[in-house]
């Protein structure tokens, strides 16, 4: 034992100062949660406030933007996922068919440039291109359309949310799946080929089955942030007039728990996502271990 | 063996017809954008600008330099970013090493990659969060923006599977030398993973860069908002900020309006990505291979 912690020693050392940054940072806020179930009052702290049991959650789950608010991150984050995953698979597939390799790089390079963009100066970048009498519209109204006010009607809202992250985000999922294609054994296509299969066979019968494991693995691992819908994006772009169709989990915390300084509620709201969040994390974590053999540790 | 068809023909001028129609609509925005913070605000204002500046000027950049507040903002992200990559490194190597030993090697691994797993699961939220910093003393100071995220634990594990990825003769022939872990691992192990650094210090360096959120939560005073918290204050008072550079406002009016000022201090803003992008990509896909899909 003693010559076991002689040799083992400097490995705890270099550990020690990340150990203590992410005590503090990550899990001393965990006893925060005491708060969900105070009538918070900051003067008093978590010692003097009065407990409520669980008058936060009721009181919340009565509010109707809550309810809102779960549903739209629901509905923004699954059409997200299914609109992410097609779009990378099918840029993926179209660029596998582009032979000369430079060019191939050169276009992956450029649509994943997007996603290193922060969502502050891209919402700038649509605030300008969407607007009335933007780009955009300039367009539609050229091809005889009626222009649409992407960012203010609320029905339109949810889907100039959608969109606008699938095609910033799209260019990452290519990255992935591009890699895994050209992981493909050549052997496969060869044979494909002796059976006489053409380009259009080989991708449907060749490319795509091995593609499947790797896409199901993505969506699952995506499933497990499904309350996360996005909050740099939709706070960013949205405004009170959206707010019905496009207030999230994350924006309605932030609002309600530090601007509007309602602590408690903020904090109990806070609590049910993560309990949530971190069954489902856990679970495409699990799934994704079991059926792909993935594991991220 | 490659007889071209001509469906193949026609299908391929269609592919590639689509491929550089999505990498235009990629890139045009930011064209876009830049066109429009070197044109007159006359121009911008009768929609005349699209991919290249009409009736040139400079004057949004002229008030974007002059002006206190962006070069401010500027200066606390270039220290944050100095501060913050430095920090992850440092952290993200001293993490990764020990917990890249297996188990035999190295008895309490599981254990604490156990506790750095459980702070990707669950945590305390938002308000908590904010409430700790404020107790520690921290608001309106430059180490809220970078001690809270001074370990994060996606690049560490990248760099962890980088590290498990190398041949174990390379560090047993230092052992045999007598050097210790910690030397081995800062003159052995270091020097060979240079490309893992760059990828990982490049993620962190775009983080730092990017985050707003971390800003505007815990600087309660304006002037010492990083860059980007700056610019979201932009996209809502743009015009509150003109008005309060002083007399020559309507003078300033006239060469420079809203959206020529907005776009190019967003512009300003965008430039160091695009500048460490080409280095970036050179590696991204090793490490999003390696990090994120391992077989």
């Amino acid at each position: 034992m003693q010559r076991r912690l002689k040799k083992e020693w400097p490995y705890h050392m270099l550990l020690l100062p990340g150990l203590v940054l992410t005590f503090i940072f990550s899990y001393l806020p965990i006893y925060g949660i005491v708060m969900a179930f105070q009538d918070y009052n900051p003067g008093l702290g978590f010692i003097g406030s009065r407990w409520v049991g669980l008058e936060n959650f009721q009181l919340v789950f009565q509010t109707p933007q809550f309810l809102r608010a779960i549903f739209n991150t629901f509905y923004i984050s699954l059409f997200k996922i299914v609109l992410q995953t097609l779009a990378s698979v099918s840029f993926a597939l179209m660029l596998n068919e582009v032979r000369l390799t430079s060019a191939k790089r050169i276009f992956q390079t450029i649509v994943y440039i997007p996603n290193f963009i922060s969502w502050v100066i891209m919402a700038g970048i649509l605030l300008n291109l969407l607007a009335s009498d933007g780009i955009i519209n300039i367009v539609i109204k050229a091809l005889g359309g009626r222009p649409v006010q992407f960012i203010s009607n609320r029905s339109v809202f949810p889907w100039t949310i959608i969109l606008s992250d699938v095609w910033k985000t799209f260019g990452f999922g290519t990255v992935v799946y591009l890699a895994s294609i050209t992981s493909i054994d050549p052997e496969l296509y060869e044979a494909a080929v002796i059976d006489g299969a053409g380009r259009w066979k080989q991708t449907r019968y060749v490319t795509i089955p091995l593609l499947v494991p790797i896409i199901v693995l993505m969506v699952v691992l995506a499933l497990g942030n499904v309350l996360s819908a996005g909050f740099d994006q939709v706070y960013n772009l949205y405004s009170p007039a959206v707010y019905p169709t496009g207030d999230i989990i994350d924006t309605f915390v932030y609002r309600l728990g530090l601007q509007n300084g309602k602590y408690a509620i903020g904090t109990a709201v806070g609590l049910f996502k993560s309990v949530i969040s971190c069954t489902l994390i856990s679970l495409s974590l699990w799934v994704a271990y079991r059926f792909a053999n993935y594991r991220v540790f | 063996m490659h007889t071209v068809t001509r469906g193949m023909k026609v299908f391929r001028v269609f592919n590639y017809t689509a491929i550089i129609l999505v990498c235009l609509s990629c890139f045009l925005p930011v064209l876009n954008t830049l066109a429009v913070s070197f044109s007159s605000p006359a121009a911008v204002s009768t929609g005349k600008v699209y991919f290249w500046p009409v009736q040139f000027t400079t004057m949004a950049y002229e008030f974007a330099i002059t002006n206190g507040k962006f070069l401010r903002a500027l200066w606390v992200s270039v220290v944050r970013c100095l501060l913050g990559v430095s920090i992850n490194l440092f952290m993200m190597i001293t993490t990764a090493y020990p917990l890249s030993k297996p188990k035999s090697v190295f008895g309490a691994r599981n254990f604490y990659m156990a506790f750095y797993i459980f702070t990707i699961l669950f945590g305390g939220g938002l308000v908590p969060y904010y409430i700790l910093v404020n107790r520690l003393g921290l608001m309106n100071s430059i180490w809220s923006l970078v001690l809270p995220l001074s370990v994060p634990v996606y690049n560490m594990v990248i760099l962890m599977n980088f590290m498990r990825g190398l041949p174990p003769e390379l560090e047993e022939a230092a052992m045999v030398d007598g050097a210790g872990q910690i030397k081995t691992l800062f003159t052995i192990i270091l020097p060979v993973l240079k490309p893992a650094l760059a990828t990982v210090g490049l993620f962190s360096f775009v983080y730092h860069w990017n985050d707003w959120l971390t800003g505007a939560l815990f600087m309660h005073d304006p002037r010492n908002y990083p860059l980007q918290t700056y610019l979201q204050t932009l996209l809502t008072n743009f015009n509150d900020m003109l008005r309060q550079s002083g007399s020559d406002y309507y003078q300033l009016l006239a060469r420079m309006n809203e959206q020529t000022g907005r776009a190019a201090q967003l512009f300003l803003g965008l430039t160091p990505l695009l500048i460490v992008y080409p280095f970036l990509q050179k590696y991204f896909t090793t490490g999003l291979v390696l990090g994120s899909v391992k077989g």
